[in-house]
Order: structure tokens, then C-alpha cells, then sequence
């Protein structure tokens, strides 16, 4: 008998489905021989195993029918748990969750990076130079109130212009200095005075390195300036002096006051003084003036995220680069005024006399 | 006349008599009236909705496995039962996970139901050994094997089905597939 056939006569007698001499004759040959009841049992118990898997694949359905039947959902919430598709998200997800965050905020800061916010964000946030972005509607209304206040300011008052500073004279011909980066870019340049008069100015000179700019008043209604009433300081200035400048941060004249707080400007740049004072964006190019009314320097910028940290380029580089003017640039060489006018007169007299010298910076681009 | 009669809630006694006697209804009645228990056990054990349903089906095949082999005493409730298995397999997959002993917050008394985790696990052993045999020993030799010796076909059908020219060919195939199969499984 062949292997496949003794296994064919083991099934068919196992389950029954041999003829009765047969079955006898196989129940004789097994009390035989006990490699054949051996080979039974196996099997027997082969086949145990067998149908045991199948019973349990065949359960494992059952149960997973019955459980599709829940409504696994309300349980949780009869049971009190109510946010834990959140957390059970987070639980089975985490990880994948995390690759995505971190992949996202990756490719953003490299936007950032690559489109250089980071550059911009932290300039703009630690040194602002204090040029003017006039706003239209704002000047519209200004113009209107002066409009009331007088006549013969309004037909200068047409545009407002899309930048201003402050810039202040150095002679009587009306020569104007100011930042150079208040008239950066311009097209044309207005001075306007304390009376709410405009003339036309057109840069002489220009120094980007000190950031400044003599402007020359070429509008032919312009008369000369009396005699300039302050000098520029030569020498260093005291640390912890009393200092006050005076500007157009809006459309009328303001002034500040402060102290000289040290003698190093923003990174301790040498060229400017740090200065605490108030001062606006319209205060660039105004006049730095200590109690005596000499000029001591020429704001041009603040600390936006530290208080009272302004600054102005020092007067002895002022002088310096008006010095450096080539004559045949400008036809006579500019003469700085070496005596101060206002030593003796009180605060409120020294700015009555400035007035006249600081103009408002208009530019129109 | 309109008359409701309510049922009363079927003893324990009856569901063992369900389990042993294959009732659809009883399995189907013991599996949604415990995983309620089980889930608030496994959620509040840091295990999630999947876990509770592996943890419970588990339970429950111990269940019947115990129920039919003869040996189960009604010496607790069934719910006892079922929710000390559970607390059990789930505390063990714990211990794996954290590789240290773990506390369980019980939201029911226990027995301890050892000795039939177990026998349950050499069972287990048993299956998945003869799953993953199944699997490896391909086909056409695993459809042979369960068209003959689960499903019950008879040799001729098998012969056709798979067009062998005759019937002795068909055994001798089969005979073949068994002693692979036996072979896989018994293999260490």
C-alpha cells in the first residue's frame, strides 16, 4: 500500500466511511501493528489542530461582526469620555503628527530665511530712522485747519508730499542740512517754514556715510535768512547734559527735551551720540541743541525696542562734512556761524528765535 | 390588548448553556453587555479603543474555550470572569511595553485567572503556529487542504476543481500537501 493510500484508508476510517469488513479488517490490521496506531493517533490529533485554527478564524469573525455592531463611540461617551477621539488621534498619530509639524515649521522658517524677513525684522525692530511716511488723509485735515487759520499758507499746501523730516539752516542764503536718508529717493524736496510757507530746495551735497544733506532753497519768493543764531559745537559735548531738539514729527512745530546719554550711537556706532529724548519718525534732520543753544548734533534715528534710545550724528562731523563741500560744487563755500546768539536767553526764548531756522522736510517721490 | 411581557435578564446559568450550545444570540448578548466594562478599563489604563477590542475578543474566546471544555465553574459571575481575563492580558501588555510592573486603576473586582491565561496562550501558540503554516505552504496546496479537510469536499470535487485527470492524482497531491503542511508546523 502506497503512503497516499494508507492516508486515504486512515480518513475513510476515521470518519466512518469504510464498508463494515473493512472497517473490522483495519481495526485488526491497527491492533497489529503500532506504527499504524501510531500513525492514526497522529493524525487524529493533526486534524484537532487543523479544525481547532478553523474554529477560531470562523469565531474571530463572529466576534468582529458583533463588535462592527457597537457603536463604540456612544459607549465612550456614556462612559465619560468625551475628548478622547483627540487624544486617541494623538495617540495612534503621534509620530506622523510630529514629522508633519516639524516639516511645516521647517519649510516656513526657510521661507522666512530665504526671503530674508529675519534680515528686515530685526533692522526694522532695533533702528528706525525717523523719516515721515505722511499720511494723506492726516495732511488733508491739517491742510483744511490752516485753510481757516490763514490765506496766504494755502496755495503752498496743494500736495503733502510723501515724506518729511526736519532740516534747519546753516546760513543766511538758505542753505538747509538734514538726513540724507529723509530725502533719499526723492523727486522734488519742499522746505516749509514755522509760517507754513514752501519753497523749493534742491540737494548741493550729499554725505551717505554721516547721512547727511545740504539742501539750497532756489524758490525765488524766498528772502534771506537774519543772521543764524546758534554755532556748532566743536568740542565734545558733556555726558548727562541737558539737551532739546526741535522738529516736525507732525504738521506744527515740537519740541523735546531730554539728556545726553552716552557718547556712542546704535552699535556703538562713534559718528552719533545716544540721546534720550522723546522723538517721532518727522524728527530726523532736526537740530540737537544743549542749554546754551549751541548745536551739539542732528538726530537721525531711535532704538525701537529700547527706551529712550535716540541718536544724532555729533556736530564735529556735521562741521566736517560741510567743510568737505568742493566750492565750485556750490559757487561760494558755505561759512558756518561761530557765534551763538542765544547763550543768555531762556528755553522759551531760544526756541522762539529757532523757530525761524527749522523747516519742515517735504518729499514728494 | 396590547401586553409586554419584559424578559427577565437571562442568568449566568443561561449563558453558559447559550455558549455551549453555539446560540448566536448569547454570544452576541455577552459581547455588548461586557465591552463597556472592558473599554472604561483598558481607556483608563492608557490603551486605546483598538487595544480594548483585542484585550476583550480575547477574553471572550478564553471564555468559550473554558465553557466547552466542561471546566467552568459558575463559582463567580461571568462579568467577574471576563473583566479578571481582561485585566490580566492587558496588565501583561503593559509589563511588555513599559518593561517594568504597572499598576492597573480597576473599575471592577477580580479573581486570579492565571492557569487559564495559560492554557489559553498554548492554544494560542497552536494557532498562530498553524496560521502562519497555512500561510507559507501556498497554493494550490492550501485550498487542497481546506477544501478537504474544512470544508468537507469530497475528492472528486477536489479533482475537478483544480482539473486533475483523475482521482488518484488528486490524492496523491493532497497526501503530498498534508505531510508539507505537517512538516511546517511541527518544525521548531
Amino acid at each position: 500500500m502506497s503512503e497516499p493510500q494508507l492516508l486515504d484508508w486512515i480518513e475513510r476510517y476515521l470518519g466512518h466511511k469504510l464498508s463494515e469488513d473493512e472497517q473490522l479488517e483495519f481495526e485488526v490490521m491497527r491492533l497489529g501493528d503500532p506504527r499504524l496506531n501510531e500513525r492514526i493517533k497522529e493524525h487524529q490529533q493533526f486534524m484537532k489542530y487543523l479544525s481547532g485554527w478553523n474554529e477560531r478564524v470562523e469565531f474571530e469573525h463572529k466576534l468582529n461582526a458583533i463588535h462592527d455592531e457597537i457603536d463604540v463611540d456612544a459607549v465612550k461617551q456614556t462612559l465619560g469620555f468625551r475628548q478622547n477621539r483627540v487624544i486617541a488621534l494623538w495617540r495612534n498619530h503621534h509620530s506622523k503628527i510630529s514629522v508633519a509639524a516639524s516639516v511645516a515649521i521647517f519649510a516656513v522658517m526657510l521661507t522666512l530665511f530665504f526671503t530674508g524677513y529675519f534680515n528686515n525684522q530685526s533692522q526694522q525692530s532695533k533702528y528706525s530712522a525717523l523719516r515721515r511716511e505722511l499720511d494723506n488723509v492726516k495732511r488733508s485735515q491739517s491742510a483744511l485747519m490752516r485753510d481757516i487759520s490763514g490765506k496766504s499758507i494755502r496755495k503752498n499746501n496743494l500736495n503733502p508730499g510723501n515724506f518729511g523730516g526736519t532740516g534747519f539752516a546753516i546760513n543766511t542764503n538758505g542753505d538747509i542740512i538734514t538726513n540724507f536718508h529723509v530725502i533719499n529717493g526723492a523727486d522734488s524736496v519742499y522746505v516749509q517754514n514755522s509760517n507754513g510757507e514752501s519753497f523749493k530746495v534742491k540737494p548741493i551735497y550729499i554725505n551717505e556715510d554721516y547721512d547727511l544733506a545740504v539742501l539750497r532753497i532756489t524758490d525765488p519768493s524766498f528772502k534771506h535768512l537774519s543772521p543764524v543764531p546758534y554755532a556748532f559745537k566743536k568740542s565734545k559735548a558733556d555726558l548727562g547734559e541737558d539737551v532739546f531738539t526741535i522738529g516736525y514729527p507732525k504738521d506744527s512745530v515740537v519740541i523735546g527735551k531730554g539728556y545726553l546719554s552716552s557718547f556712542t550711537g546704535f552699535e556703538n556706532d562713534s559718528l552719533a551720540y545716544q540721546v534720550s529724548i522723546p522723538v517721532n519718525p518727522g524728527n530726523s534732520g532736526g537740530p540737537l541743541l544743549d542749554n546754551y543753544g549751541n548745536i551739539i548734533g542732528i538726530i537721525k534715528g531711535k532704538q525701537t525696542q529700547v527706551d529712550g534710545a535716540a541718536f544724532a550724528t555729533k556736530s564735529n562731523y556735521l562741521m566736517k562734512a560741510i567743510q568737505s563741500i568742493p566750492a565750485d560744487s556750490i559757487g561760494k563755500k558755505i561759512v558756518l556761524n561761530s557765534k551763538n546768539n542765544m547763550v543768555k536767553l531762556s528755553r522759551a526764548q531760544q526756541i522762539k528765535k529757532l523757530q525761524n531756522y527749522v523747516f519742515m522736510v517735504k518729499v514728494y517721490n | 390588548m396590547n401586553l409586554k411581557i419584559k424578559n427577565p435578564a437571562p442568568t449566568d446559568s443561561e449563558d453558559i448553556m447559550g455558549i455551549l450550545n453555539n446560540s448566536p444570540d448569547t454570544l452576541r448578548r455577552i459581547y455588548k453587555t461586557h465591552f463597556p466594562m472592558v473599554l472604561q478599563m483598558v481607556l483608563n489604563n492608557n490603551g486605546s479603543e483598538a487595544d480594548a477590542k483585542d484585550v476583550y475578543q480575547e477574553s471572550i474566546i478564553i471564555l468559550y474555550n473554558k465553557v466547552k471544555a466542561g471546566d467552568f465553574e459558575l463559582t463567580s459571575k461571568l462579568k467577574t470572569y471576563i473583566y479578571s481575563v481582561c485585566r490580566r492580558i492587558w496588565l501583561k501588555k503593559l509589563n511588555q511595553l513599559n518593561k517594568k510592573e504597572c499598576e492597573l486603576k480597576d473599575v471592577h473586582d477580580f479573581l486570579p485567572v492565571e492557569n487559564d491565561l495559560e492554557q489559553h496562550e498554548m492554544r494560542d501558540l497552536q494557532f498562530s503556529k498553524m496560521e502562519e503554516s497555512l500561510l507559507m505552504l501556498g497554493e494550490p496546496c492550501r485550498t487542497i487542504i481546506q477544501d478537504f479537510y474544512i470544508r468537507n469536499r469530497s475528492m472528486q470535487e477536489i479533482c475537478e476543481k483544480f482539473g486533475y485527470t483523475n482521482a488518484e492524482n488528486a490524492k496523491t497531491q493532497k497526501y503530498k500537501c498534508l505531510q508539507r503542511l505537517k512538516k511546517l508546523f511541527f518544525q521548531p
